[in-house]
């Protein structure tokens, strides 16, 4: 196994993420560099995810790199039936490393097992996506100039979502208090209460939206999937129940800051797009910054 | 030697698994692999036990396992006793103890997980915690609690 795989965001501590932060701030000031040239990386989607793909591509070719892979398991012999195993295998002959989308979980961990060259998780099913947790992070820091001490809201879907799992695992090490603002069908599973608890992590949970934020510094959104509510009356219910308008932002703290991991339906009004509180869209450009700083990190390149 | 003990027949060499929940008793079968095992085995159940109400009993003839194979019981019969027996004699009784991981006899509870999915062997990390003992999946990192642990 290549040691440098990036599967989960528990993987790196807390120097490390602060590492890749500060790697993701230099390329922001330059992110056209030919650190990556003569290297072929992998981009395995075995489920299609445009926006992380081409995050990743973009990333590889503005550092000089070239690109092999595919971006719908359709078009890959393991649509013929070969295991992952053999995928990785084969194609660790031809790249200095793989980024890998794929349906199941744990998926990345084992390829990072079997892989003789780095596996960048880019998500396993609904387990891990840590480039999106770092990015998270970078645009935490950036907005707020800080990571610790931070007030967080985080809303929507809040027991499927695994961004915001991995992002309350990531800020443990930065001091933040939380606020869970979810539905009760989609409230945050117990394990994660536990673990604030454990952790020494002050969270209160609340059901409305409103302008239950007014005291947080980020206000992370999440998509609410009609797929998940048992009850579809209940989801029409409360659908626009989750959705962010601009003046409710009214007495929000002025450093306040929109997240949202993308694609939005419609728990963002596009009302707010124009608010210089909303910052989603800068946040999936910052993607890029990361992937370069993952990328670099995994093949141990100078800077 | 009490009657009791001549429900099942003595043994000469060999290992004496005592003191399995009757409803494990067949777990601990799957897990020693005994079904393709070719020596003299001898399996007792629902017998009546002070400890456990009903046990189970098996005895394998001139057959010693390694710790590793032994400590895989730990995590369905904690309380099994394992005899070691020398001409007829009991010269080891050896304490179970569940190890850090355990691979291959759990499956993941998780339908979606690649070892679910794919020939992997699977691998579970055993967390000890206070309100009682956890498996967490290696890969997909789902957590099971041990009383509700699925065996292959």
């Amino acid at each position: 196994m290549s040691n440098n795989s990036l599967v989960s965001i528990a993987d790196y501590s807390k120097e490390e993420i602060l590492s890749i932060l500060d790697s993701a701030a230099n390329f922001e000031v330059n992110p056209n560099r030919k650190t990556l040239d003569g290297k072929v990386i992998a981009t395995l989607f075995f489920e299609p995810s445009t926006r992380t793909r081409l995050s990743f591509e973009t990333a590889v070719v503005r550092l000089g790199g070239s690109i092999i892979g595919f971006s719908d398991a359709a078009t890959s012999s393991s649509s013929k039936g070969e295991t992952l195993n053999d995928t990785i295998h084969m194609v660790s002959c031809y790249a200095d490393a793989i980024v890998m989308r794929h349906p199941l979980e744990g998926a990345s961990r084992y390829a990072a097992e079997v892989s003789p060259v780095p596996i960048i998780n880019a998500g396993d099913g609904a387990n891990q996506h840590p480039s999106q947790t770092l990015l998270d992070l970078y645009s935490i820091q950036k907005t707020q100039g800080t990571l610790e001490n931070l007030t967080i809201c985080l809303v929507g879907d809040l027991k499927y979502g695994r961004t915001v799992h991995s992002l309350i695992m990531a800020m443990s090490h930065f001091h933040p208090t939380f606020k869970f603002i979810a539905h009760d069908e989609l409230k945050m599973p117990d394990e994660y209460k536990v673990f604030c608890m454990k952790n020494n992590i002050p969270f209160t949970e609340v059901t409305e939206l409103n302008d239950n934020f007014n005291d947080a510094d980020i206000l992370y959104m999440t998509r609410v999937q009609k797929e998940r509510f048992l009850d579809l009356i209940e989801y029409e219910r409360v659908k626009n129940v989750y959705t962010l308008k601009n003046e409710m932002l009214a007495n929000s703290k002025s450093n306040l800051r929109i997240l949202h991991p993308l694609p939005r339906v419609n728990e963002i009004d596009p009302d707010v797009d124009c608010n210089e509180k909303a910052y989603y869209f800068k946040q999936a450009q910052n993607g890029l910054y990361i992937r370069q700083a993952i990328l670099s990190k995994v093949l141990n390149l100078n800077l | 030697m009490s009657t009791k003990e001549l429900k099942v027949a003595a043994l000469r060499n060999g290992t004496v698994i005592d003191h399995i929940p009757a409803d494990k008793l067949y777990k601990v079968v799957s897990i020693l692999h005994l079904e393709i095992c070719e020596h003299q085995i001898t399996i007792g159940n629902n017998l009546d036990s002070a400890k456990v109400g009903k046990k189970g009993i098996i005895k394998i003839s001139d057959r010693a396992f390694e710790e590793y194979e032994t400590n895989k019981i730990a995590l369905i019969a904690p309380n099994a006793k394992i005899n070691i027996i020398r001409d007829f004699v009991v010269v080891e009784k050896r304490p179970l103890s569940l190890p850090d991981e355990i691979r291959e006899i759990v499956q993941c509870t998780n339908p979606v997980c690649i070892t679910n999915n794919q020939p992997v062997t699977t691998r579970f990390h055993v967390l000890k915690l206070e309100d009682g003992i956890v498996l967490k999946c290696h890969y997909c990192e789902r957590e099971v609690n041990r009383d509700k642990v699925k065996i292959k």
